[in-house]
């Protein structure tokens, strides 16, 4: 009786010896949450304040580096007044309407045309050469030829957008589909699927982990491709308005436009990982997690 | 898994225990193959030479031999995924000219697509044949039940075991009910004691359809426990270098205690006699090799 007592008060010992030690790590792990956390606001709060003083103090020039409080205040202003050419907050719509369509349009198209030459050899060869060549250009520039031959409004923009993305979503689709286990589509084939069903079921799938992968990377450039082509001619959008204060040599104004596309990709990222997560959500959890990324 | 089990539709016809499929299908026949592949560097390499080779319809035939004797260019052959350089290839009499009809195959790497649930893994044969999704999906579902998975099924194959795995992929080629079922070393990359249940169940579920089976093993006791008739492959380019017929009785039973059963024992001496000369020239050649690239590297 006192062996069975003395057993059940071991068990009972090692229970809340485990429930302590899990604790003790929850609280671990909480800590560091916080630590990590406080650190990074520190952060934030010495350059703001350091930014700051400095402009107060005319360590730098507020009128060439801008200060945190200018950029505030010009922010205030344009939201409550607008900018010349319509609201603050139209700007923010039209580029990015521009910049999602061009995401859409160039994602659709990358990835049809990088399965297409994933799958068909022989348009691999015949295209291969001239997409390198094309992709060795700085697509940049043709940005200026969009706004010559449509002219200032949204069609250019999106068109610009859409090629850099494009290349991006291309060159990993069609790497995913070349790299799709053999086996496979060997097995699938023997089960008696078509080629068709082939790239619906197994080659496509298979691609997305690569495609999903340049998602990331096309967003950002999606934003860029309307941003620049509002820079080269337009009448409305972020880069408009940022070119205008360019000329007006207003910094402030440079910085607040900046940080409101900064706010705009950070949004887009979120939605983004939320939308990868239900994509893959096949796959094993664990190889980190991931960061996001600012453009 | 037991014989009293729910038996799943697909498997009403009851051929249980008869020595071949009453409808004749199946059999193989391997005359005269040779296939070449020609390497990245332009060179032509040939994988398997003069390969004759009959496998009856409902016979279970296992494939032994070296590393890189051609065992897998062989059932490609079968599968009709390859065609032959030289020779024909039959599969239930017609001439395999393309995917080869009533066909499955089980790669050692479960070729299971890892993006979609086991039930829609197993309802793939059937779709890809046209039965509509609800109705693949159904017999998906007591196929699941019969190798044992029942409750998996929205499980993706990363989170089932290695065994769990290969009795999904089990599920998935035979659904399809084959005529012919190929093996690639379907049970090497398993512990040992998942490798003996996996065996015992693979005989229980081949007794209930009869496809005639190509079994590549590396492992002799595995080939002589499970199958009708063992061939041995010389070393690459692979040849048949001799047949063996297993004349243990059926039901083997248990693969783990067979193993000491007399035959048995007199058959692997045999069977080892033959393979031991190709395993030993396959490791000389690749010593050698070896050497000379040693040698060749010595010289720079
Ligand atoms: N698609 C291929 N292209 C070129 N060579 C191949 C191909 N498939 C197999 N081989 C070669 O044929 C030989 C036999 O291969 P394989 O049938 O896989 O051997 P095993 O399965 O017996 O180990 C090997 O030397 C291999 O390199
Ligand atoms: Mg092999």
């Amino acid at each position: 009786m006192s062996a069975e007592a003395l057993s059940t008060g071991a068990g009972m010992a090692a229970a809340s010896d485990e429930a302590t030690l899990a604790a003790a790590a929850r609280a671990r792990v909480q800590k560091r949450k916080r630590e990590v956390i406080l650190g990074q606001v520190t952060v934030l709060f010495v350059i703001v304040a350091g930014w700051q003083v400095a402009a107060l103090t005319g360590v730098i020039d507020p009128f060439f580096f801008g200060s945190p409080w200018g950029i505030v205040v010009r922010l205030y202003d344009w939201m409550l007044n607008g900018t010349a050419y319509g609201s603050f907050w139209l700007q923010i719509w039209v580029t990015l309407e521009e910049s999602i369509l061009g995401f859409i349009v160039g994602v659709v198209s990358g990835i049809i045309c990088g399965v297409a030459l994933g799958e068909i050899p022989y348009l691999a060869d015949v295209f291969g050469p001239y997409i390198k060549i094309v992709n060795a250009l700085p697509r940049i520039v043709l940005g200026s030829i969009f706004v010559m031959w449509l002219g200032l409004g949204l069609p250019s923009k999106v068109l610009l957008a859409a090629v850099l993305v494009f290349f991006v979503v291309f060159f990993n689709a069609f790497q995913g589909v070349r790299s799709v286990d053999r086996n496979l589509i060997s097995n699938a084939r023997i089960l008696g699927a078509s080629r068709l069903q082939v790239v619906r079921h197994v080659v496509f799938p298979s691609a997305m982990t690569w495609i999903i992968a340049s998602l990331h990377v096309a967003l950002g450039f999606s934003i860029i491709g309307a941003i620049v082509g509002e820079f080269l001619g337009s009448e409305k959008g972020l880069g408009l308005v940022i070119a205008t204060a360019q000329n007006t040599f207003d910094a402030n104004g440079v910085f607040g436009a900046m940080l409101v596309i900064g706010l705009l990709a950070l949004s887009a990222e979120w939605v983004m990982a939320k939308l990868e997560k239900r994509l893959l959500a096949w796959q094993p959890k664990g190889n980190g997690d991931s960061t996001i990324q600012g453009l | 898994m037991t014989d009293t089990g729910p038996a799943p539709a697909p498997m009403a016809s009851g051929r249980q225990g008869s020595a071949t499929r009453t409808d004749g299908a199946g059999g193989v026949e391997l005359r005269n193959v040779t296939k070449r592949f020609v390497t990245p560097t332009g060179a032509a390499m040939t994988a398997i030479r003069d390969v004759t080779l009959t496998v009856e319809p409902g016979q279970f035939c296992a494939v032994v031999g070296p590393t890189g004797c051609g065992k897998s260019t062989t059932l490609t052959l079968a599968a009709g995924l390859e065609m032959p350089s030289a020779g024909s290839v039959r599969v239930s009499g017609e001439p395999v000219t393309g995917i080869t009809k009533g066909a499955s195959f089980v790669f050692q790497s479960d070729a299971l697509l890892p993006w979609k649930p086991v039930l829609d893994n197993v309802a793939l044969g059937p779709m890809f044949r046209g039965m509509n999704k609800a109705e693949a999906k159904e017999r998906a579902r007591d196929w699941l039940r019969t190798v044992g998975l029942a409750g998996f099924e929205q499980h993706y194959p990363h989170q089932l075991s290695g065994g769990m795995r290969k009795r999904v992929s089990l599920a998935a080629a035979l659904i399809n009910e084959p005529s012919m079922l190929l093996m690639d070393e379907p049970f090497s990359a398993l512990d040992v004691q998942t490798r003996a249940i996996m065996s015992n169940e693979l005989l229980t579920l081949w007794d209930r359809q009869k496809p005639s089976v190509i079994f590549v093993t590396h492992d002799l006791e595995e080939a002589i426990g499970l199958a009708d008739k063992v061939v041995v492959i010389t070393a690459g380019p692979g040849t048949v270098k001799a047949e063996f017929e297993i004349d243990l009785p059926r039901p083997r039973g248990d693969v783990q205690s067979i193993r000491f059963n007399k035959r048995f024992l007199e058959l692997y001496q045999q069977i080892w006699e033959a393979l031991r000369e190709e395993v030993d020239e396959a490791y000389a050649r690749t010593s050698r090799t070896a050497d000379r690239a040693q040698a060749a590297g010595g010289r720079v």
